[in-house]
């Protein structure tokens, strides 16, 4: 609804709220309007069989909430999770739904505005993610910050395609691990 | 559900739906009076409701089916079945017309089209004779007789946001009067001063006597639309009662004086109790017991009064599902609770968690026993289904409907419509032979399907029964040959090949009509049932007739199921699906064509490692458990580390992200906070079956079978 239009919108105007995080040693940003809640990491229990950037599901209050991991998405490096990783809680919509959704981040930074001079369209080429995913770049004492997409990288396409590329190579994988094991 | 017109669309729509199963139980028992009243009395509210919300098309439109019906009601006119076609067809129309007051051309023209083949069965005088009855508004309640009168007095009192939301008052008030004689005085005692009048809002209230044949029910009617918003009055008044005529009684009874300010006044001359006990000729004992009686009377009358009119509440569903969450978090608090009793050794404690476990189930209970509703309400819509297709079809079918009070969650319900529908056209359609063939096979030419539904347990059973044809298993088999579905040269039981119509993209028709038959059929519906925690099976015998099971759990929101642990991770199997847990040892299980097989009590039965199948890190454990599960008629096993035991489960949704996850029917929240997967067994022994097969046609060209 409101907060998925946000992101361009906030563009339009005169300065843009964003949360900074980092994914892979760089920062990305995504407008606060739709940030829900910061949590620490905790432990997500996985949901088998499914992608792997689908992490699984957290208890929020009560709510079951999953948990993405964009590394993943963005074929990114993979760390364990430090006493720096965070979930970071996001209203998106997802085929029609409004859904809470927790996001991954090596680390949350900071709350920053960004006057409309301080941002740029997003780059044609050289960035490590699809452009399609980046409403724009900010640029913050000298560094440079992606500001994501979220309603887009959460499409209904980005996802289906994920999934269904993840049904494709899961299935000999299955029957390849299971062989071994009826060995023993 | 505060907005007025949505609430007679509401209210509308259940009147028709009443209106429909009359209709169509008329068909069987045309001369069935109670039947007709009731069609008419639907019809009747509907017009009055559409002329208070200006759905003046709507109004109009009711109002010739109305005079009709009473017509029909007075016996001027039999009941036919082109007559019952053509209100069925009205009914529809009705309900087009609920959706938007303002009509398109095509509803003008088919509204017409109707009320002229109407009134070609019967004839509508009052087109030409509408001017001479002023009673025309409401011909169908009799005027007023002198037998069986009774006196009410109405108090209404509109709220004051009444003209904002578009009521009027007159339609009220004029129906009123069609019901007999009524005296109006209307209070303006509510209006303010000229400068602080707000023109917009309602201060009138009404007084009304009412001299009517009708019950106060016929009355409280009249206000069905408005009377959660504004307050109505109906006190019948007891013309035996000698005091009713005294005007004080009277000043009283309205509320317009206390009783304490008459009392007062008359104080000074003694009342007839105190005159007779002065005189000597009663105690004041007799007079105390007396007065004691009067007041008896009284209250017991309010109390009817108010009774009748708070039986029922309207609640939005909404609501109902955040109490839901309430309760079901108050239920995993309670198993939290519950686990730190146990862990401590503390009696004052273990009191509590005891209390607080009982109170926890009542008020689980008590909240699901609200969310109930009986399955027949959607017993009528299958009724007009099988109704109009049979005709299309050229076929005789009778429905024939048990256990309709079944009752189920109402999420259930609401979900539970769709794949009934589907079944019963596919009964319909594929099912039972035209009559020639039936009579040429030696049975009645009239088809019958049977609806049952039944509690057995904590599940919902539902059977869907036709004297049909039954399933032709050799166009199954070839068919399922011609698809892919199954090896040319294996072998399986009749009862395989009938479960075979259950796979994706099936469908035996040879054409493809309107009704069914274009290959969304069965998968669809067994998944829809698969996602309400059910299982269908299918029974057919040739010649005879199929059979359709479906069983349901009663409810989604809580179940009771069996937690079973691998490594860290914990998953929770439905109980109601278990049948028994039994320990294996590594390497004594047995395997044939990949499938692993576990032996319990000399019969084999297949089972899934859910550590390998979900892929869990860790080793297993030199002991499993398997958790043995009944699916159907097939047994099948999971075998995990540890069984940890029953566990009250509050079904959370796994949200947009993950559905459609196959296996999984849901999360729970578990007491420490963490969150366990609740397992969908049917769905996960298919999947087993549907790899193994794939994997064995592509190994060794012959899926397996499995034996019991």
């Amino acid at each position: 609804m409101a907060s998925e239009a946000q992101p361009a919108h906030g563009l339009d105007q005169g300065s843009l709220q964003i949360l900074t995080f980092m994914l892979d040693g760089e920062i990305y940003g995504t407008d606060i309007a739709q940030i829900q809640e910061v949590l620490e990491y905790r432990r997500v229990t996985p949901v088998p069989r499914t992608p792997d950037f689908m992490l699984g599901v957290i208890n929020l209050r009560g709510n079951v909430v999953p948990v993405v991991d964009l590394r993943r998405q963005f074929e990114m490096q993979l760390t364990e999770p430090t006493v720096d990783t965070c979930i970071v809680i996001v209203d998106v919509m997802l085929d029609g739904e409004m859904t809470a959704l927790g996001i991954l981040a090596d680390a949350v930074k900071e709350v920053i505005e960004l006057g409309a001079d301080m941002i740029k369209p997003p780059p044609r080429i050289g960035s490590r993610i699809d452009t399609r995913f980046i409403s724009g770049m900010g640029k913050q004492d000298e560094e440079f910050i992606v500001i994501l997409n979220l309603a887009r990288v959460f499409s209904k396409e980005e996802l289906g395609d994920l999934v269904d590329s993840a049904r494709e190579t899961r299935l000999p994988a299955q029957e390849a691990g299971q062989n071994p094991a009826d060995g023993d | 559900m505060s907005d007025p017109v949505d609430i007679f669309r509401t209210e509308a729509e259940e009147h028709l739906s009443a209106l429909e199963s009359a209709l169509l139980e008329l068909e069987q028992r045309p001369e069935d009076p109670e039947l007709i009243a009731l069609a008419f009395r639907a019809m009747h509210t509907i017009k009055g409701g559409g002329g208070m919300f200006g759905f003046t098309e709507l109004s109009a439109f009711t109002h010739h089916l109305e005079t009709a019906l009473d017509k029909v009601r007075n016996g001027l006119f039999p009941v036919t079945q082109e007559l019952i076609s053509i209100l069925l067809d009205a009914k529809d129309h009705v309900t087009g017309l609920l959706e938007d007051p303002v009509l398109d051309q095509t509803q003008i023209l088919i509204g017409r089209g109707l009320l002229e083949r109407l009134h070609a069965l019967i004839p509508d005088e009052q087109i030409t004779e509408a001017k001479q009855t002023t009673a025309a508004q409401s011909p169908a309640i009799a005027p007023p007789g002198e037998e069986g009168d009774r006196v009410y007095r109405i108090h209404i009192r509109p709220s004051a946001g009444a003209f904002r939301d578009g009521f009027d008052i007159f339609p009220i008030l004029k129906e009123l009067q069609g019901m007999g004689t009524c005296y109006v005085t209307t209070d303006t005692g509510g209006v303010p001063l000229p400068a602080e009048l707000d023109p917009e809002s309602c201060m009138l209230s009404w007084d009304l006597v009412l001299v009517t044949s009708q019950g106060a029910e016929a009355i409280r009617d009249t206000f069905i639309f408005v009377a959660d918003e504004w307050r109505i009055d109906i006190d019948p008044i007891d013309i035996d009662d000698d005091q009713c005529d005294r005007i004080g009684e009277i000043l009283v009874e309205r509320g317009l004086i206390a009783r304490s300010q008459i009392e007062s006044l008359l104080a000074e001359n003694p009342r007839v109790g105190e005159v007779l006990q002065q005189a000597g000729l009663v105690t004041e004992s007799d007079v105390d017991a007396a007065l004691r009686e009067q007041r008896a009377i009284r209250d017991t009358r309010e109390r009817g009064a108010r009774g009748e009119q708070e039986s029922l509440v309207r609640v939005p569903a909404a609501r109902l599902d955040s109490l839901m969450n309430l309760v079901g978090e108050l239920v995993i608090v309670q198993a939290r609770m519950q686990q730190l009793a146990q862990s401590r050794d503390d009696e004052a404690m273990s009191a509590i968690a005891e209390d607080l476990d009982r109170l926890t189930t009542e008020l689980r209970d008590n909240t699901f026993s609200i969310r109930m509703l009986p399955i027949g309400t959607t017993f009528g819509r299958f009724r007009r289904l099988v109704r109009d297709l049979s005709r299309d079809l050229g076929k005789e079918i009778r429905l024939e409907t048990e256990g309709a009070e079944t009752e189920l969650d109402k999420m259930v319900i609401d979900r539970l419509g769709d794949p009934l529908v589907h079944l019963i056209r596919n009964s319909i359609d594929h099912g039972i032979e035209p009559p020639e063939q039936r009579e040429a096979a030696g049975k009645p030419p009239v088809g019958t399907i049977h609806l049952a539904a039944e509690h057995a347990e904590s599940h919902v059973v539902i059977r869907i029964r036709d004297d049909g044809a039954g399933l032709n298993t050799g166009a199954i088999r070839a068919k399922a040959v011609e698809r892919g579905l199954i090896a040319r040269d294996q072998t399986l039981t009749e009862e395989e090949i009938q479960g075979l119509i259950f796979e994706a993209g099936f469908s035996t028709a040879d054409r493809v009509s309107d009704v069914s038959g274009r290959g969304v059929g069965m998968d669809v519906v067994k998944r829809s049932i698969q996602d309400l925690g059910g299982q269908v099976g299918i029974r057919s015998e040739p010649g005879r007739g199929t059979t359709l099971t479906i069983t349901l759990p009663m409810t989604l929101a809580i179940i009771e199921g069996l937690m079973v642990a691998v490594s860290e991770e914990r998953y929770v199997l439905p109980l109601s699906c278990v049948e028994e847990c039994i320990e294996v040892e590594r390497g004594s299980e047995g395997k044939r064509n990949g499938q692993r097989l576990a032996r319990v009590r000399g019969d084999l039965v297949p089972y899934l490692s859910l550590r390998e199948w979900f892929a869990v890190p860790g080793a297993a454990p030199g002991i499993e458990q398997i958790v043995v599960t009944r699916l159907g008629e097939q047994r099948f096993g999971f075998s995990v580390d540890q069984v940890v035991g029953q566990y009250q489960t509050v079904v959370k949704r796994l949200g947009k992200l993950y559905e459609g996850t196959a296996g999984l029917a849901g999360a729970t929240i578990l007491g420490d906070g963490g969150v366990a997967m609740i397992l969908d067994a049917g769905a996960l022994a298919e999947s087993l079956e549907d790899e193994v097969r794939t994997r064995g046609r592509r190994q060794t060209g012959r899926p397996p079978t499995w034996t019991e």
